[in-house]
């Protein structure tokens, strides 16, 4: 049986890691090769590194480190961060990076997505959405990592992006992201209920049962969360152990 | 040990050269039909649309080459489809090494409280029924990674099973040809061991 994923994410910047992480154990936490490795090692289904270097060194920097993880961890992973063109995604690819996910450069640009599929196929395109519920009720599109609003409704940006060919959805919830009181339900169920490919749910992790929330009601494929994963608050073994035991199928 | 790759117009093939490093073992990525015939062992990797990699494939007659070769060979993924009769995918003519015909997952009505099962399957599945050295040591129900919209049906080949909308061949095997649906390059300790054991095998 296909099982749920439990995706930790790590932020890059020049290379390192930029978060804090109180892995004493690690030789260097700023190392996302090391830490992604401990990830995989303790039973991560898939990492994401988001890359939010601003330098103009940023595609070498980022194509080196992409090298070394792929050397070094043999679970899949996504590469994201300001990724805007073919070339961009064909250099991470070659480095061995197995998907890409692409953000505002695609919603200013939707035949990117188009281009991506047809190039690489739809199986390493992710599209990420920062999303946010206003007063209104509806849920809208942010771009320029949250900074920017735009008067797009959420599902109406994800249905067009997987019909130009986007193969998953990692959708936050800037409601939730950072609070750790949960998942966003509500639109996570909406999308990942109603869309073909699957739905990786982002921001308000922030309890074990937050996950068996956001897979059973959420309807997600898989959950992603960062800092309850550096700052040991939860530990993969753990939280897998307890999927478990509410009967949501993990892999063990 | 000479192991090649193929390399062709299919994605992913880099991925399967770092997973043989990290096993500490070297490989040729090549489309060299001297080198891959003169290779211990072959692997033929790939992720991408049938038609266009047989086309790629058949102009450059490595099609003939993949099929003449006698030392182990490994296909993976869209290269275990490409390995079989024929492909559902762009109505495509394979290699016809396994007999098994490539489908395309049927599209399935929501199941209990809304789950459905998405197109392509990507994710962590369990392969049982195992069958070959290919598995030695490998546990029945062990996890691998998988990213497919097709797959092989089961049939005489089959090495292997996973179940995602129906049971299929998520291995395969006739004499020294060999083809898993999943991707042990990204298995974790799974995949490493199904490699080594791929390279152990005479």
């Amino acid at each position: 049986m296909l099982t749920k994923r439990i995706i930790p994410c790590l932020d890059i910047k020049d290379g390192r890691t930029v978060k804090g992480t109180n892995f004493i154990n690690l030789r260097d936490a700023g190392d996302p090769v090391e830490l992604g490795a401990l990830y995989a090692a303790q039973g991560a289904d898939e990492l994401v590194f988001l890359d939010i270097t601003a330098t103009v060194e940023k595609r070498k920097t980022l194509s080196d480190l992409v090298n070394r993880i792929s050397h070094h961890i043999n679970v899949p992973f996504t590469v994201g961060g300001g990724i805007s063109s073919v070339q961009d995604v064909s250099q991470l690819l070659q480095n061995g990076a197995d998907k890409i996910s692409v953000n505002t450069a695609a919603f200013k640009d939707p035949d990117l997505i188009r281009s991506l599929a047809g190039e690489f196929g739809s199986q390493c395109v992710v599209l990420a959405i920062d999303t946010r519920q206003e007063d209104d009720g509806e849920w809208y599109v942010y771009l320029n990592g949250g900074r920017t609003k735009t008067e797009v409704k959420c599902e109406q940006w994800a249905e067009k992006a997987v019909a130009l060919g986007a193969g998953e959805i990692l959708l936050t919830s800037m409601n939730h992201d950072g609070t750790k009181k949960g998942f966003a339900l509500e639109i996570t169920k909406k999308l990942a209920g109603n869309l073909p490919v699957p739905v990786i749910a982002s921001g308000g992790g922030g309890t074990m049962e937050h996950f068996v929330h956001v897979f059973e009601e959420g309807l997600a494929d898989a959950a992603l969360a960062a800092s309850i994963f550096h700052f040991k608050e939860i530990a993969i073994p753990d939280l897998k152990k307890y999927l478990t035991s509410k009967g949501v199928n993990v892999r063990k | 040990m000479k192991i090649a790759i193929i390399k062709y117009n299919a994605g992913n093939i880099q991925s399967v050269l770092y997973a043989l490093e990290r096993i500490g073992e070297k490989a040729l990525v090549t489309d060299d039909p001297n080198q891959i015939r003169q290779a211990d062992k072959v692997i033929f990797p790939g992720v991408g649309e049938a038609g266009t990699a047989m086309k790629y494939l058949s102009e450059r007659g490595l099609d003939q080459v993949i099929k003449s070769l006698s030392q182990p060979v490994l296909g993976i993924c869209l290269g275990l489809q490409l390995m079989c009769r024929y492909s559902e995918e762009n109505n495509t003519s394979c290699l016809g090494i396994f007999d098994e015909e490539v489908k395309k997952f049927p599209v399935q009505s929501n199941g209990a409280r809304g789950h459905s099962f998405k197109i392509p399957q990507i994710g962590w599945n369990n392969i049982y029924d195992l069958q070959s050295d290919l598995f030695h040591q490998i546990e029945g129900g062990s996890y691998c990674y998988f990213v497919h919209g097709y797959y092989a049906s089961t049939g005489v080949h089959t090495i292997a099973k996973t179940d995602y909308i129906i049971p299929y061949s998520s291995a395969l095997r006739k004499d020294n040809f060999f083809g898993v649906q999943f991707h042990p390059e990204k298995s974790a300790a799974v995949g490493e061991n199904i490699i080594r054991n791929f390279i152990s095998i005479h």
